[in-house]
């Protein structure tokens, strides 16, 4: 915390700290300034880039045809390959036409698909030079259906409206709730964020975006995490970035209403034929290259079983290396050819889809050992009963933002240059050359590909703000877990629960070991912490216990009549606990 | 970049040890080559006598004393300075290196992160272990890493004998430039991308090696060998899994290969501290007189704490362990691992 951010010191001996109990911090704290105002960094949104790219649309995604177009005949350069690969896209398309259509797939998916059909057979008994160009068409129309699908619909006058029902919107609804009068909907005593906490390295963020590219890449729980994330960056005064968003969200309504206001372009997990992706790849690719602020999540979809990342997606984040190369090989030494990874690490007391998340990651690792219900949709309705109850009850959801770096994983300064661990400058157009000269070298770029997906995973652990709630479902799973080592995990799941019942009294030594082990992490600069984590021990796991998936209708956690812990629900419970995976806690179990 | 002209780049070779100036040599037979020794007068007698040790260099190896002139003029570096001294040469050049920078090391040893590991205890896990890669990578801008592994018996390679080597590195153009620099008639190359297993074959090697040697000196056969080496590669696998490698790299010219070479050969320092223990030189007084290190005795020391740390059982790491600290004879050691109920031949395929 050494970039001039709004960090206050904790002044421990005025805090309600029982400094007996708790160990020593080693590093401050930061708190969460609610009140901070960051006035927009360009002024008006005609200069925003994802505009320019909205104005500019057809330019844009004619470069992105001929691009994927290009690499894609590079990639298949034999006409029988070519049309090999057309006839197993045909073939897949086909099959997902029929067996698993969508509301959002245009009308003419089928005929589309059934007219590449004829005319791959038309081509069949041609000569060789024939039936190349012949399936060079066919793929050409293909690439430009993908792009204009893929292709993001901004419009700066529906980013406004949508920025104003969110920010005014459940501000009023905010007011509303907390002063517990009609009238007060009016008033502005509480804002966002108050609700939703703002956190690290924001004023390098803002410096970055004006001197480079940001590529910014959170961890991905819920649903709600880009709709929260296009508010945290319209909060910082940045301008919007673009981002992939699942299709299927695009079957909602009101989502479909906010991804295209917040500049998002459709990726669609069903597709998974190579010009696709090579369509999809080239269109983030270009995008960052003209100086978009763009969003990848990076693990793909959202954690199933309630872990950080520990594995990510390369090809998005290999889009950003070449990107990168592009940029300084066309020598674009203007002021924007930089790019700029900044991790972001969302922190929820309760996410609304965790059931149905964890269920499913429990019949995907189990198959057929475990039991499963049926599986919950999310829907419409359900998400706005979710934000209605989250602006009237009491649970913050904080935002820790890390700090930016280059793409091998250097730290940068607020000028954006990169500094080694001894703070010396990096040049980093020097990660693409061979004696000088900029060289194009797909493996060298995948390897650079993992090596900072690794990074990004550290910097996830590093920013993850620990609150009361995840530390008490990671110490209640584990103890109940320990009750019962003789059966195996996917019989655990099955025991009834009134046989998990932890004493209170051991409950509490065993949450004073754990939140010591987090202190030690803390202070070694592994984890983040919330000021909430340092007050009295039993205050600490009072807060935890009702932040815990509040509104589950089977509680992770609760205290029974004779103030023991129980559990209404493990498997959500296991969600919850799975925060906390991966720091080595357990041996404080 | 100063140097537009390809063909005059030079290669830099860091460390003049009877290996090193083998690698230079090699080299200077397709390319300009900056051979560095630490000492001033080793540079001066080198340019002098043209002699590096026993080996004659090579009209294209130029020796020098300045590591920024070598970071200057060659883009792809080859460190083999012996792992004591390997951090301590890396700090040296670091603030010369980029991250265009091509670094090849030929170093078979091992580190552990924090110096003083063994005063302070000598708990460690495998995230404390540092094979020279990390090293490089811990202390440079570097990443385009890559390394050295194989039978080359320094003696036999100076010699223009056939041998081979293999090239490990994520990167496949640290490959292919190793391979470009390093191939002629009597040298072949061969390419790797696990480079950590490939690594760890070279270092664990050297503890069976001193076995071996010790097996040598007091005077058993072929017999016994074979026991030592098949067993021996048994227990590299399992270390190398604790260590998170797969087995096909023990299985190749930098595991089994290099093993069989360095445990039948008087050509090797870690077979000779084995040799010269069995006819009844004390330890330490052989450590004296040894001109260059036998990396076997840090990487047993390291191995054994390791092993212990994760209950793994490594007879002969630890046996030899117990020569080295612990006055146990060699004669005893033998009889002990002699002893020690191994009734399962391969378990790990």
């Amino acid at each position: 915390m050494t970039d001039g951010d709004y960090c206050i010191l904790l002044e421990l001996d005025n805090h309600k700290t029982n400094a007996s109990i708790l160990k020593e911090l080693k590093r401050p704290i930061q708190i969460i300034d609610t009140k901070k105002k960051y006035l927009p960094i360009l002024s008006g949104s005609e200069e925003w880039p994802v505009v320019q790219m909205a104005n500019d649309r057809k330019n844009f995604i004619d470069e992105v045809i001929n691009e994927s177009f290009k690499r894609l005949k590079e990639l298949r350069p034999g006409e029988n390959e070519l049309i090999e690969e057309l006839e197993k896209t045909r073939y897949r398309e086909n099959m997902r036409c029929k067996t698993n259509p969508w509301k959002v797939d245009p009308e003419d998916d089928l005929d589309f698909w059934n007219s590449v059909k004829s005319r791959l057979v038309a081509i069949e008994n041609r000569s060789p030079k024939a039936r190349r160009e012949g399936a060079e068409a066919i793929l050409f129309e293909i690439v430009v259906r993908y792009a204009n699908e893929i292709a993001g619909n901004f419009k700066p006058s529906h980013h406004k409206m949508a920025r104003v029902v969110v920010t005014f919107g459940f501000s009023r609804l905010l007011n509303a709730a907390k002063i517990k009068k009609f009238g007060a909907i009016l008033r502005k005593e509480y804002t966002l964020q108050d609700k939703i906490q703002i956190i690290g390295h924001t004023e390098l963020l803002r410096k970055l975006a004006k001197i480079g590219t940001i590529v910014m890449v959170p961890t991905h729980f819920s649903n709600l995490d880009s709709i929260l994330i296009g508010w945290v960056i319209n909060t910082l005064g940045l301008p919007p970035f673009i981002y992939g968003a699942g299709l299927n969200l695009f079957n909602m309504s009101l989502f479909a209403y906010f991804m295209n206001s917040l500049g998002a372009y459709k990726v669609d997990r069903r597709k998974k034929n190579l010009t696709y992706l090579q369509t999809l790849r080239t269109y983030s690719n270009i995008a960052v290259r003209n100086g978009s602020h763009s969003l990848f999540f990076p693990g793909g979809t959202r954690s199933r079983s309630g872990k950080l990342e520990s594995t990510l997606k390369l090809g998005l984040l290999g889009t950003a290396i070449e990107a990168q190369r592009v940029n300084y090989k066309m020598e674009a030494t203007g002021r924007r050819s930089k790019i700029f990874i900044v991790p972001l690490v969302i922190n929820y007391n309760f996410v609304l889809e965790a059931p149905s998340l964890i269920r499913n990651y429990l019949r995907i690792k189990g198959q057929e050992r475990y039991y499963l219900e049926k599986d919950q949709y999310d829907s419409s309705t359900k998400i706005m009963k979710f934000l209605f109850e989250f602006f009237t009850k009491g649970s913050n959801i904080s935002v820790s933002i890390g700090r930016g770096m280059d793409l091998f994983g250097n730290y940068v300064n607020e000028e954006g240059e990169s500094l080694d661990k001894k703070g010396n400058y990096i040049n980093t157009r020097d990660y693409f050359t061979n004696h000088g000269i900029i060289t194009e070298d797909h493996q060298r770029e995948e390897e650079y590909t993992r090596m900072l997906a690794k990074v990004i995973v550290r910097e996830f652990h590093m920013i993850n703000r620990v609150f009361a709630s995840h530390l008490v479902a990671f110490t209640a799973f584990r103890m109940m877990r320990k009750m019962h080592d003789q059966l195996d995990f996917y019989s655990f799941f099955r025991i009834p629960v009134k046989e998990v019942e932890i004493p209170y009294e051991e409950f509490r030594e065993t949450f004073d070991r754990v939140r010591d082990g987090v202190i030690d992490l803390f202070n070694e600069g592994k984890v983040d912490m919330a000021t909430h984590l340092t007050v009295d021990l039993d205050e600490v796991i009072d807060i935890g216990l009702k932040n815990v998936g509040m509104f589950h209708n089977y509680r992770p956690l609760l205290k029974n009549k004779q103030g023991n812990i129980i559990t209404q629900d493990l498997n959500n419970l296991y969600y919850y606990h799975n925060r906390m995976d991966g720091y080595e806690l357990e041996k404080y179990i | 970049m100063n140097l537009k002209n390809t063909s005059e780049q030079y290669v830099g070779v860091i460390g003049s040890g009877s290996f090193g100036t083998a690698v230079a040599n090699i080299l200077a037979q397709k390319t300009k080559v900056l051979l560095y020794a630490r000492k001033m007068e080793v540079v001066e007698d080198m340019s002098k006598t043209r002699m590096s040790g026993k080996q004659r260099l090579l009209d294209n190896v130029i020796p020098v004393h300045d590591l920024e002139r070598i970071a200057h003029e060659c883009e792809i570096i080859f460190p083999i300075v012996p792992s004591e001294n390997f951090r301590g040469m890396i700090r040296q050049l670091s603030p010369f290196l980029k991250p265009y920078h091509i670094l090849i090391h030929g170093t078979k040893g091992l580190l552990v992160n924090d110096d003083n590991w063994f005063e302070n205890g000598g708990r460690i896990t495998a995230d404390d272990i540092c094979t020279m890669s990390r090293v490089i990578g811990d202390e440079t801008v570097v990443v385009r890493i890559g390394c050295l592994a194989g039978p080359n018996l320094a003696k036999e390679l100076a010699d223009n004998q056939p041998a081979a080597t293999v090239v490990a590195s994520h990167f496949d153009e640290v490959i292919q430039e190793g391979q470009r620099l390093l191939r002629n008639d009597r040298f072949q190359v061969y390419g790797n991308t696990e480079m950590y297993g490939i690594e760890l074959c070279g270092v664990l090697k050297n503890v069976i090696a001193i076995a071996a040697g010790a097996l040598h000196g007091l005077g058993f056969g072929e017999n016994a060998r074979a026991l030592l080496i098949s067993r021996g590669l048994v227990e590299m696998i399992y270390l190398g899994k604790m260590l998170g490698v797969n087995t096909d790299p023990f299985l190749g010219l930098a595991g089994l290969g290099d093993l069989v070479a360095t445990s039948s050969s008087p050509l090797s320092r870690n077979f000779t501290l084995g040799k010269r223990l069995a006819e009844g030189e004390r330890f330490l007084d052989i450590m004296d007189s040894l001109e260059e290190v036998a990396e076997g005795v840090n990487t047993v020391r390291i191995m054994k704490h390791l092993a212990e740390n994760y209950q793994m059982r490594a007879p002969i790491t630890e046996t030899l362990y117990k020569v080295f600290w612990d006055d146990l004879s060699i004669q005893d050691a033998l009889r002990f691992l002699m002893k020690s109920p191994f009734n399962v031949d391969i378990s790990f395929m």
